[in-house]
């Protein structure tokens, strides 16, 4: 509600996107300015700057520890950055809690998971529901009709996001003793239920086998033409990376070091180096 | 679907249980075959049971230890008491019953206030630091009703804080307590809390505000990500939790002729939590029977004479050890096929 009363400020953007010339004139999903967090006297992230268009799917990566889940977290309001700017189709996010960011439209998913995992799979889906299907305390103790026409809603929902992974059978499983795939699935569903803009994944691929992954590549593109969003993701799988992502960007010690399409970072003498070292001079 | 049955049932259960036992002993007293004593615990199994099962409401659904919640009951009984006898002397009205509701409303009201007030500062706390400053709660509200005298002197009600000299006759006389209170409680009327507040707990749990205060207790970060707002439902759970509390407290107020803050100390909180945890944390039926077998456990008791507390330990003790033993658990898995299903999910994770 508050969200909607701010003023909200339209800021022309240079372009910092990863594929300009693809959404020259429509504005940007995501727009992160000279973003930036110190720890201490640590910069964890420096001078990031992110443009991400509508309906893109762009890829984040970098060696281990450079700072790409801190980026989630910035983006998604768990760390309020020290510097920079963080804009959600336009509108800055400024001082807004996590649960607002939610409501502008960022999803996420966790690298190490975070269900509910005592709550069955079906209520997982329901509490992304949470925001979009609404009915109040009273109506939920005392049974109003309005909470079983809710309830009836949520319940149709759900199974309809459950089905984009086929995952309809699994309602009434305990989220916590699903296998370990169907886990990060879920998590894409539950994110993709709070109906948002721009969905971030993190290590999406992480501990699934390359059968798993491909089906995941499909999904992940599937997702992207239904809902018409744009996802971010952090992802070590260079095949998954280099296959569905139109636009990546590399991070190293906080910093970008290339960005840029899969072909570019392929060969980006930088990137080599960031991930390989030097080669040593004979 | 089916789960949504499966829920249905077992919330149907829970009501039948408690239905059937409320006939029973209406037929035991009918008939006289119940004894004093038993007779005299009727309203204090119904009030822990309220106490039991609104403090699972935030210990196991919220997931936030609370060591004061005697302090809400103190306030709920205070408030009520005063309520109903202000309007069965001072307005004079005659129908107990009426008066009685009354009190509960007024109980459940301040409790709400008091819990609103103490949520404040509390919620922004986590784990240990929560129970301890809860506690710290508990221990305040006592001390505070021990300072306060109410009198009432016709129609008006006067207040003095560490200061008895009020016109009228003393309703609330600082630590010495109520004086002169009307007994009006009567067992349907703590059953019919009962009622509600299995009614409210159970129907919060199974709606969209329950499921946010569960996925909040599961996992805080993945909440606030998909949107919820932790501070709102986490005091959702710890107000309508002190509010039953407080209509316990009411009840439990109007049932003696003389009350005092001392009855509402930190071992009436430890026992409801007791009561929580005998029961299985988070399982609203099993804080209906244990709150209900370990207040008549000490009047069964009563043979032992001076022993009688050591052998409540003592049971309180092999009741935890024979439920957490393995061999045992196994038996009765293997009676009751349905939770087996439910233990393999268990170990999976």
């Amino acid at each position: 509600m508050s969200i909607e009363k701010k003023a909200t400020r339209l800021v022309p953007a240079p372009s910092y996107g990863l594929l300009p010339e693809r959404d020259v004139n429509a504005r940007p999903v995501l727009e992160a300015r000279n973003l930036g967090i110190e720890f201490g006297g640590l910069h964890a992230v420096e001078d990031f700057n992110l443009v991400i268009g509508k309906t893109e799917i762009a890829g984040l990566i970098g060696p281990n520890g450079a700072g790409k889940t801190t980026v989630f977290n910035l983006l998604t309001k768990v760390y309020q950055p020290t510097m920079g700017t963080i804009l959600v189709n336009g509108r800055d996010t400024v001082g807004m809690t996590t649960a607002q960011a939610s409501k502008m439209g960022i999803a996420r998913t966790f690298q190490n998971i975070r269900l509910f995992s005592n709550m069955s799979v079906e209520d997982n889906v329901r509490i992304g529901l949470h925001n979009q299907i609404r009915y109040g305390m009273f109506t939920g103790i005392f049974r109003l009709p309005a909470y079983w026409k809710c309830e009836q809603r949520m319940h149709e929902r759900s199974m309809e996001l459950l089905s984009i992974f086929d995952m309809q059978d699994l309602a009434d499983h305990k989220a916590g003793s699903l296998p370990y795939g169907a886990q990060r699935r879920l998590e894409i569903v539950r994110a993709l239920a709070t109906n948002p803009c721009l969905l971030l994944l993190d290590e999406p691929a992480a501990g699934m086998n390359p059968h798993e992954t491909e089906e995941l590549m499909e999904n992940i593109v599937k997702i992207r033409d239904s809902f018409k969003i744009a996802i971010l993701l952090i992802e070590h799988d260079m095949k998954l990376v280099m296959g569905i992502c139109e636009g990546i960007c590399v991070l190293n010690y906080g910093k970008i070091i290339a960005k840029g399409t899969p072909e570019d970072i392929q060969n980006n003498p930088t990137v080599i180096e960031a991930y390989l070292g030097k080669r040593k001079e004979a | 679907m089916k789960k949504r049955n499966k829920r249905m049932t077992d919330k149907l259960i829970t009501f039948g249980i408690v239905i059937v036992a409320f006939i029973f002993c209406q037929i035991m007293i009918s008939t006289g075959n119940m004894s004093r004593s038993l007779r005299g615990q009727l309203i204090p199994i119904c009030v822990y049971i309220v106490m039991a099962v609104s403090l699972n409401l935030t210990v196991g659904i919220s997931g936030e230890l609370s060591l004061g919640h005697a302090g809400f009951m103190s306030v709920g009984a205070f408030s009520g008491i005063i309520a109903a006898m202000w309007m069965h002397k001072g307005i004079g009205v005659e129908n107990q019953v009426l008066c009685l509701i009354f009190a509960i409303v007024a109980g459940g009201i301040f409790a709400g206030i008091a819990g609103v007030l103490i949520g404040i500062p509390v919620l922004r706390l986590r784990g240990d630091y929560l129970a301890i400053v809860t506690l710290a709660f508990g221990e305040i509200i006592r001390n505070v009703m021990n300072c306060i005298y109410i009198s009432l002197d016709g129609q008006s009600l006067h207040f003095g804080f560490v200061n008895p000299n009020l016109p009228g006759k003393l309703l609330l006389n600082g630590p010495a307590g109520t004086t002169g209170i009307v007994k009006m409680s009567t067992f349907p009327m703590a059953f019919a809390l009962v009622l509600l507040t299995l009614l409210v707990v159970l129907n919060l749990i199974d709606s969209r505000n329950g499921r946010a205060i569960m996925a909040i207790r599961d996992s805080r970060i993945a909440a606030e990500s998909v949107g919820l707002q932790v501070t709102r439902y986490k005091m959702m759970a710890f107000v309508t939790s002190a509010v039953l509390a407080g209509m316990a407290g009411a009840i439990y107020g109007l049932n003696f002729s003389t009350v005092t803050a001392a009855k509402f100390k930190f071992d009436t909180s430890i026992l409801v939590l007791v009561f929580v945890v005998m029961g299985g944390i988070g399982n609203i039926r099993g804080s209906v029977i244990a709150a209900t077998l370990l207040t008549v456990l000490p009047e069964l008791l009563r043979a032992f004479s001076d022993f009688r507390m050591l052998f409540y330990a003592i049971l309180l003790i092999l009741v935890m050890l024979v439920g957490n033993n393995p061999t045992l658990r196994s038996m009765v898995l293997r009676i009751i096929p349905r939770r087996k299903n439910q233990s393999q999910d268990g170990e999976v994770n």
